[in-house]
């Protein structure tokens, strides 16, 4: 299986070729350059996916870890070197699918709707550098690997949030990305020097070999402030995944990054990048699980409460891009929850196996969602959900396929988004009622909010559009990625999952309850019922309650003032606190002595500028005296 | 005589061919062949230069040692041992270390073109290329040296001819004086060498290095002849004391010239000094890593130190090559397998650095007339993009940037004198790297910031020679660092040296 080698290497070309050369050609010409190269990738992913399911990948049952190719790019020390590689097992292989699939997709609509853009080539670069940072990122054979595709992974993002560099407002949401997600990759890097400096491996498949006993057995007896190594590196790790996958704290730089182009939040915001924090945990499950079971716990509170405050606040939004940023934001978050109640083995591992289900099937339905979303945007130039209603009858292709993206994350069966979220529920239900409650009650919300976003676009109140402006079905370029995803959000779920990924590797059956599915449906049914009161026809009754609701409601809108907290953290304490008193050491202290040595430097430099006087016979002198006087030094010092 | 001894000398007998075929077609070939020569010339070098790489290519694609046997193949093999009665010493690594002077210098004939064919030097053209083989000659010697006389032999046959290589252009009053200076200089250093020589030879009896390593002991014979041997090899590697010449004739001599003492020449030196003081001096140990810890410290520091001031930038490119020398010790120091390895990349990729940074001086000198201050590159960025980003590589390599080669070259050479205990010293070396990156930087000030004044260089495109010693240079830059393979490939090749 040495050609995986070949999805790495295709975008990384697309990207050099064009990168350098692209402003000579013409945009359609470098547009169609990148989506075939994409659909190159994405075949050979499929192809490896097919091999390795139902070919090579099983041995007497159990899922082998595949490594074709491997190579030692740094030896530091004997033990302790950095590899890169691909490894190939169940969830390397589907993300591979995931990705390709959704960036060929995102390719392909692209070339729509970003036609006439300034930059378009740069765009197509940006787009095939990502897609190979973050094919880069689910291969990696050992953590350093995945920590160098993970920045390179932020960088692109970096850059495709700025594109449209002349816009202060993307400026700012790109640099915030960049800055918040590297400010949690600190706390990856000190785990990973943490687990590797006990373990001296970087290697996941060392890590995780034999239950993570290696990982149990070198940081046992090592503590610090009452908690085990093991558990601060793997916390600290953790926190990188947070930044990525926009976990309370850290969400905050997602919604400002809807400020990207529209189908670069589809690939990037919604399917693959936030998902690398799921994938990162669920990469080092088996640590997680045996070596520090209480960070695991703290996951699944992280994971369950961030899912009922996004969702609170996606309630209230009106920019239709950043309902659905806060509706990306608590569907990661059940993800990482499910993989907080996760056992190991057999039906335990279920909480695991259903975050990865649920991460298949949203990659898909939330890259529909957004793509509708852009081709909406795309149809009445605005943001704005207040400007849109009635869309329904001027483009019937993109309501319908948003109204499936909508039942799919619902969870209304038998769309694909019922039978991931019910796994999640079951494996909670039996871990933590507490936890399964929340989650219940998040996908009430999300059925609610999702509802609401749909019926405001699509029904409700007819708006004044233009005769100029009349909105207008997408070209099939866009409308074609809507009917495809369209037709995966309603067959993906149908998939028997547990059937190829578990924590150990070994299948196992699943069912489903229907009692617990009943009371997921149910609590869905009455949020979409809400929705369709307050607002199929466009009444005034939402304005009404938002009003008595008075302060939580601004509350809510305003995102719980968490971006305002962050700045009071970062401006009054951080900056005050700890910035002014490494200020005023940086200018008297450092600098004074910097200066110093700026002063010393020059002094000394001029100084000696006389021994370049330009004279041969000193410089001879100098050489003859110079050999002298180290002979005398040895010879006489005894240094 | 056994003629046989000469298989071991595969590479020098190659160059030999080359430039005494240049020498008879500079003599006998016609108006329009002489227009050609410059395209013969550095094919036939690049021929040189690919044949000397076959025994790693062979070894790192089929794993075949070389031994093709006899008959038309065994032309390609190199056996490896020693000739002449020991006097001579060919191994895998002195293999690969004149294979990285044979880059280099292919390199800089690359960068030749728009100067020789210029009227006051076109009809001397075969000569440079002849003069510059036969230096490359000696240097070669250098490495292989198995005998303090042939060491010597080989360090005159360097020194000599490029007294000439740097008054090249005669009628230029600096390029004179940088001549002159060089052999002034450049003698009494031999002499300091011959007499450090016959200390040792006085102390032990023998000039051969396998039957000295024995007799060595650390008394003040041996090691009044040791400094001075080391003084001999100091003056061309640019070491403080031994620096002063550096940027005198580094600025009056042809840029290309330049370009070639500050890399081909000194590469020969460190090679021809780590392999003189791990073979025979290794039983003082305690003596010369004072010393040399000692002059690394002043070298690196007093390099950045003048660099900081310097208007010109191949004065400025004399001291920074004088502090990269000091971290070249580095390597040397910490005198194990790791110590060499370590070496011979940073000299490998301070090749590709150093001469791309040459290749843009000179491309540009050509344009505006010969002027090389530091201003003279304002706004080169508007000009010439490409030309700026090149230097912009170039210098971010020299200083150690991230994920240029320069990074993992120093990189590994301070991991190696770490290694060994030296961590002041490597902690002085790093404080050295934050400086340089200051003077570096005002390269790309003036390139990216300053505006550009009057009558600088307009926007033009070099010739392809040129071109092509740029776009190897960037390769080199970019890619040696990644491909940790080659480090690795070294490293294989520096077990056998000491023994």
């Amino acid at each position: 299986m040495e050609y995986s080698l070949l999805i790495l290497i295709t975008p990384f070309v697309l990207f050099l070729l064009l990168g350098l050369t692209g402003h000579k050609m013409k945009p359609n010409v470098a547009g169609i350059i990148g989506t075939t190269g994409m659909a190159l990738a994405a075949i050979l992913s499929y192809t490896i996916a097919f091999q390795y399911f139902f070919g090579v990948g099983k041995v007497d049952g159990v899922f082998q870890q595949i490594i074709p190719i491997n190579f030692e790019w740094l030896r530091f020390t004997d033990n302790l070197h950095i590899d890169l590689g691909i490894l190939l097992d169940p969830i390397s292989v589907m993300m591979l699918v995931v990705i390709t699939t959704v960036s060929l997709m995102v390719h392909l609509y692209s070339l729509a709707y970003m036609h006439g853009e300034k930059g378009f080539q740069r765009y197509y670069a940006f787009l095939s550098l990502f897609s190979f940072s973050m094919l880069g990122l689910v291969v990696a054979t050992n953590i350093f690997q995945m920590y160098i595709f993970w920045e390179l992974v932020g960088v692109s993002s970096y850059s495709l949030i700025g594109f449209y560099y002349t816009k202060p407002s993307a400026v700012a949401a790109s640099k915030k990305a960049f800055i918040v997600t590297r400010f949690a990759d600190l706390g990856f890097l000190v785990g990973i020097l943490l687990l590797s400096f006990y373990t001296k491996t970087f290697d996941f498949a060392t890590l995780t070999a034999d239950n993570a006993s290696l990982v149990v057995n070198s940081t046992a007896g090592a503590s610090f402030l009452g908690l085990s190594v093991a558990a601060w590196a793997t916390a600290l790790i953790f926190m990188g995944g947070a930044g990525k996958s926009a976990m309370f704290p850290l969400h905050i730089w997602l919604p400002d990054a809807m400020e990207g182009p529209t189908p670069v939040s589809a690939l990037i915001h919604a399917a693959t990048m936030v998902v690398a924090g799921v994938y990162l945990v669920a990469r080092l499950f088996p640590v997680y699980f045996f070596s520090a079971p209480e960070v695991l716990t703290m996951i699944a509170y992280i994971g369950v409460f961030t899912a009922l405050f996004a969702a609170v606040i996606a309630i209230t939004q009106t920019d239709i891009k950043r309902v659905l940023a806060f509706s990306t934001i608590s569907q990661i978050a059940l993800m990482m929850a499910a993989l907080g109640v996760s056992g190991f083995g057999g039906h335990d591992g279920l909480g695991y196996m259903a975050s990865m289900f649920h991460l298949f099937t949203h990659a898909f339905f939330k890259a529909l969602l957004f793509l509708g979303a852009g081709s909406v945007i795309h149809a009445v130039h605005s943001n704005d959900m207040r400007d849109m209603g009635r869309l329904h009858k001027y483009m019937p292709i993109s309501s319908i396929t948003f109204f499936i993206a909508c039942l799919a994350i619902a969870g209304i069966p038998p769309f694909s988004g019922f039978f991931s979220k019910d796994e999640i529920l079951v494996a909670a239900f039996h871990h933590d009622k507490v936890i399964f409650y929340a989650i219940l009650v998040s996908a009430g919300l999300t059925a609610f909010y999702m509802f609401r976003l749909y019926f405001n676009i699509f029904w409700g109140k007819e708006k004044t559009y233009t005769e100029h402006h009349k909105p207008h079905e997408s070209p099939w370029l866009m409308t074609f990625p809507l009917v495809f995803l369209a037709i995966l959000s309603c067959t993906t779920g149908l998939f028997d999952f547990s059937e190829f990924i578990s924590p150990d590797k070994m299948p196992f059956a699943t069912h489903i309850d229907w009692t617990i599915a009943g009371m997921a449906i149910a609590v869905a049914v009455i949020g979409i019922t809400v929705a369709t009161i307050l607002y199929a026809k466009g009444s005034d009754k939402p304005a009404q309650m938002a009003k008595s609701l008075g302060r939580f409601y601004t509350a809510t809108l305003n995102k719980f003032y968490l971006d305002e907290v962050w700045m009071f953290i970062t401006q009054s304490v951080i900056f005050k606190m700890i910035c002014e008193p490494i200020r005023w050491f940086d200018r008297n202290v450092i600098d004074g002595s910097m200066n110093g040595l700026a002063w010393v430097t020059q002094k000394s430099s001029s100084a000696i500028k006389g021994l370049q006087s330009g004279q041969v016979q000193f410089y001879a002198w100098v050489f003859v005296a110079g050999s002298i006087v180290i002979a005398i030094l040895v010879l006489f010092c005894k240094v | 005589m056994d003629f046989s001894n000469f298989l071991y000398m595969k590479q020098e007998v190659s160059l030999m061919i080359v430039f005494i075929f240049l020498f008879l077609y500079d003599v006998f070939c016609s108006e329009k062949g002489k227009q050609r020569f410059q395209l013969v010339a550095c094919t036939l070098f690049a021929i040189h230069t690919i044949f000397g790489f076959l025994p790693h290519i062979l070894d790192a694609i089929f794993g075949i040692k070389y031994n093709l046997g006899i008959g038309i193949l065994g032309c390609f093999s190199f056996p490896t041992g020693d000739a002449f009665g020991g006097m001579f010493i060919s191994s895998d690594m002195t293999i690969f270390m004149k294979n990285i002077l044979n880059i280099a210098t292919l390199l800089v004939l690359l960068q030749t073109n728009n100067w020789l064919k210029a009227d006051d030097t076109v009809h001397k053209r075969g000569e440079f290329f002849i003069i510059t083989m036969v230096t490359l000659l000696g240097m070669y010697l250098m490495v292989s040296a198995g005998n303090f006389m042939m060491l010597f032999i080989g360090m005159e046959t360097a020194a000599l001819p490029l007294a000439c290589l740097a008054a090249f252009d005669k009628y230029k009053e600096k390029s004179a004086e940088a001549g002159a200076k060089f052999i002034l200089i450049s003698a009494l250093s031999s002499g300091v060498t011959l007499f450090g020589m016959s200390f040792l030879y006085g102390a032990t009896g023998t000039m051969y290095f396998s039957d000295m390593t024995a007799q060595i002991m650390s008394n003040p014979m041996v090691i009044i002849g040791f400094i001075f041997f080391f003084a001999g090899l100091g003056f061309k590697l640019s070491l403080v004391p031994f620096h002063l010449w550096t940027a005198d004739v580094y600025e009056g001599a042809p840029t290309s010239v330049t370009a070639y003492l500050s890399v081909v020449s000194k590469g020969a030196a460190a090679f021809a000094l780590i392999f003189a003081i791990y073979k025979v001096f290794g039983n003082i140990g305690i003596v010369w890593h004072h010393i040399i810890w000692f002059l690394a410290v002043i070298t690196i520091t007093l390099g950045n130190l003048f660099a900081i001031r310097q208007k010109d930038i191949k004065r400025f490119f004399a001291f920074s090559s004088i502090s990269q020398a000091g971290y070249i010790l580095l390597g040397i120091i910490a005198g194990t397998a790791q110590g060499m390895t370590a070496m011979t990349y940073f000299v490998l990729v301070y090749v590709f650095s150093n001469l791309a940074a040459f290749g843009v001086i000179s491309a540009v000198e050509n344009k505006n007339g010969g002027d090389t201050r530091i201003s003279a590159f304002n706004g080169l960025y508007k000009s010439n993009p490409k030309l700026s980003l090149v230097m912009m590589l170039a210098v971010f390599s020299l200083a150690g940037i991230p994920p240029l080669a320069g990074f993992f070259s120093k990189f590994w050479i301070f991991m190696a004198a770490f290694a060994q205990g030296q961590h002041v010293l490597v902690f002085i070396a790093l404080l050295n790297t934050v400086i340089s990156l200051y003077y570096y930087l005002l390269i790309i000030k003036a390139m990216f910031i300053n505006e550009s004044e009057e009558g600088a260089v307009q926007r033009f495109t070099t010739d392809g020679y040129n071109k092509t010693s740029l776009v190897l240079c960037v390769i080199g830059i970019f890619a040696i660092g990644i491909l940790s393979c080659i480090y690795a490939y070294i490293g294989t090749l520096s077990f056998g040296v000491i023994r």
